[in-house]
């Protein structure tokens, strides 16, 4: 955050009456921002001449804070981060764990966390899409996607109790097994919403003014997109093939056939449409993961009640709903990390907000971050 | 591309590089001093690693150690590059001119540890109000606002 940045709004004409360069402030407390993000545009009429993002706002210190928690003490900061996606921050913190630590997780663990982690991907991006959607003025779309949104939700709150924060994943496995019928549930939840998607793909991105609003707005080329860091659907929406379920396989990843969505323009329509075809494929890793999951137990034996890890350092990622998600975690050998660092992918890909923005119309501006999906308690930690 | 292949590929290409390459936690570790790091980087960079993953520092007391991670889609792996940098002049090249990736992350490391950037064309905090003391990721930070949480364990 950058107190000395903020500026006051000119009135866009000197007193001759010639049009001169106008600076807006957009945020940090916008509608279309989601979430607090502050964003200073300088206007050249219409036509977005420089953009400088401030973020910040939501910086709590979590990295500072793990330094003074306990190993397990620390996965209710994780739901924190992206509270679109609680799981993934909760699953990438415990494989850093596992792995310094040396906890096999079993197997049954490994397939719940896949099938919450999909479930999870569904429901962030059906926000993602629905916000979407909502920016460029579609607001009966917004409806469709948060109704999967919510029966995804629902059957979360059944599973742990809780709607956002989930703290499902523990080091070691889960905290709980699947409650009965569970699994049935999800297989109806998928075979419904692979009827919605389809829904959805004819009315939003069949739409002359959907189209209209999203195509070659906000081009990022493959090669920028690799040099600037940005992952998961960002960078797919650019052609980039790159997903770490696929390229750098975890877990139990391997044993699924599914696709990686790819676009070819870079534009906010293929991120936002690859979004939707990334749904498709994360039912169909659902529902083979229900298929092949057996019982069994759903924490590792013989966890400790307080885990001390040997001194070292360890980093793990995982394919979040936003890209990839990396934790690194350095030990000392005493219950508390020495230091914990978040590689958060929105905050990687909110970096290109600039070159995106700049020379778009300023109505583009809501389009182009809407598309790179952040969210805020990610990007700010 | 499994870690031990990853070693000898780079050795076969850099042999300057090679004793500096150690495994820790199944991950490739390259350790090399700070004033070498930029070319230890390029060198990666052209071995096939075209990403930086991360980019973070860690207070070690008597000196910061600078953590990069770069990955590599061709190989499909990653690696570490490390450094340190001394405490009293805690300057560092910047990589902004071989990876955009680093404008962000290098400013985030600038703010929360102090640590400068040589040729980082934006160097201001980014996380934090520009009047704010200190940098609170230091092991030597102070502030009110930090709570101490007793040594019950």
């Amino acid at each position: 955050m950058n107190e000395t940045e903020h500026e006051l709004a000119g009135t866009g004409a000197n007193d001759s009456g010639v049009s001169e360069e106008l600076v807006l402030n957009v945020g940090p407390s916008h509608p279309s921002t989601h979430g607090v993000c502050h964003v200073i545009v300088n206007v050249d009429g219409e036509i977005i001449t420089k953009v400088r993002p401030v973020i910040g706002y939501l910086h709590r210190g979590i990295e500072k804070m793990c330094e003074n928690r306990t190993y397990l003490q620390i996965v209710p900061l994780t739901d924190r981060l992206d509270y679109v996606g609680s799981m993934y921050a909760n699953w990438a913190y415990c494989r850093a764990v596992e792995r310094l630590a040396g906890i096999r997780v079993p197997e049954r663990a490994e397939y719940i966390r896949v099938i919450v982690c999909e479930m999870q991907r569904i429901a962030s991006h059906m926000m993602s899409l629905g916000s979407t959607s909502n920016d460029t003025g579609a607001a009966t779309m917004f409806i469709y996607t948060f109704d999967i949104r919510e029966r995804i939700i629902e059957l979360f709150e059944e599973l742990c109790g809780a709607r956002l924060t989930y703290n499902y994943v523990r080091p070691g496995g889960v905290s709980f097994d699947l409650p009965d019928g569970w699994t049935d549930q999800i297989l109806e939840c998928t075979v419904s919403a692979r009827a919605k998607f389809d829904d959805i793909d004819s009315m939003y991105f069949g739409n002359v003014i959907a189209r209209g609003r999203l195509k070659g707005v906000g081009v990022l080329s493959a090669e920028d997109a690799v040099a600037w860091g940005a992952s998961g659907p960002t960078a797919r929406g650019s052609g980039v093939n790159w997903d770490l379920r696929k390229h750098d396989p975890y877990s139990v990843y391997p044993r699924f056939d599914f696709d990686v969505p790819t676009g070819s323009n870079g534009d906010a329509y293929d991120r936002a449409r690859v979004r939707l075809f990334e749904c498709y494929e994360s039912c169909r890793i659902i529902e083979q993961a229900i298929s092949q999951m057996e019982p069994g137990r759903v924490k590792a034996e013989g966890l400790p009640r307080l885990i001390k890890p040997r001194p070292g350092e360890a980093y793990d990622h995982i394919e979040s709903a936003r890209g990839s998600l990396g934790v690194y975690i350095v030990s000392d050998g005493s219950p508390r990390p020495y230091r914990v660092k978040f590689r958060s992918p929105a905050f990687c890909n909110l970096a290109l907000l600039p070159m995106l923005a700049e020379g778009q119309l300023l109505s583009d501006l809501v389009v182009v971050l809407g598309s790179l999906d952040p969210v805020f308690g990610e990007v700010d930690r | 591309m499994r870690i031990e292949e990853l070693r000898d590929h780079l050795c076969a290409q850099y042999p300057d590089l090679c004793p500096l390459f150690s495994i820790e936690f199944g991950d490739g570790v390259l350790l090399v001093e700070c004033d070498e790091l930029y070319e230890a980087a390029l060198n990666l960079k052209q071995l096939g690693f075209d990403r930086l993953g991360m980019l973070t520092a860690v207070d070690r007391i008597e000196h910061f150690e600078m953590v990069y991670r770069l990955t590599s889609r061709s190989m499909s792996t990653g690696i570490f590059l490390k450094c340190s940098v001394p405490r009293d002049n805690p300057v560092t090249r910047s990589l902004f001119s071989l990876w955009p990736a680093a404008l962000w992350q290098e400013r985030e490391v600038f703010d929360l540890f102090g640590i400068d950037f040589e040729g980082h064309p934006d160097m201001r905090r980014i996380l934090l109000p520009d009047d704010w003391v200190g940098h609170p990721l230091r092991k030597d930070y102070e502030d009110d606002r930090v709570i101490k949480r007793p040594d019950y364990i």
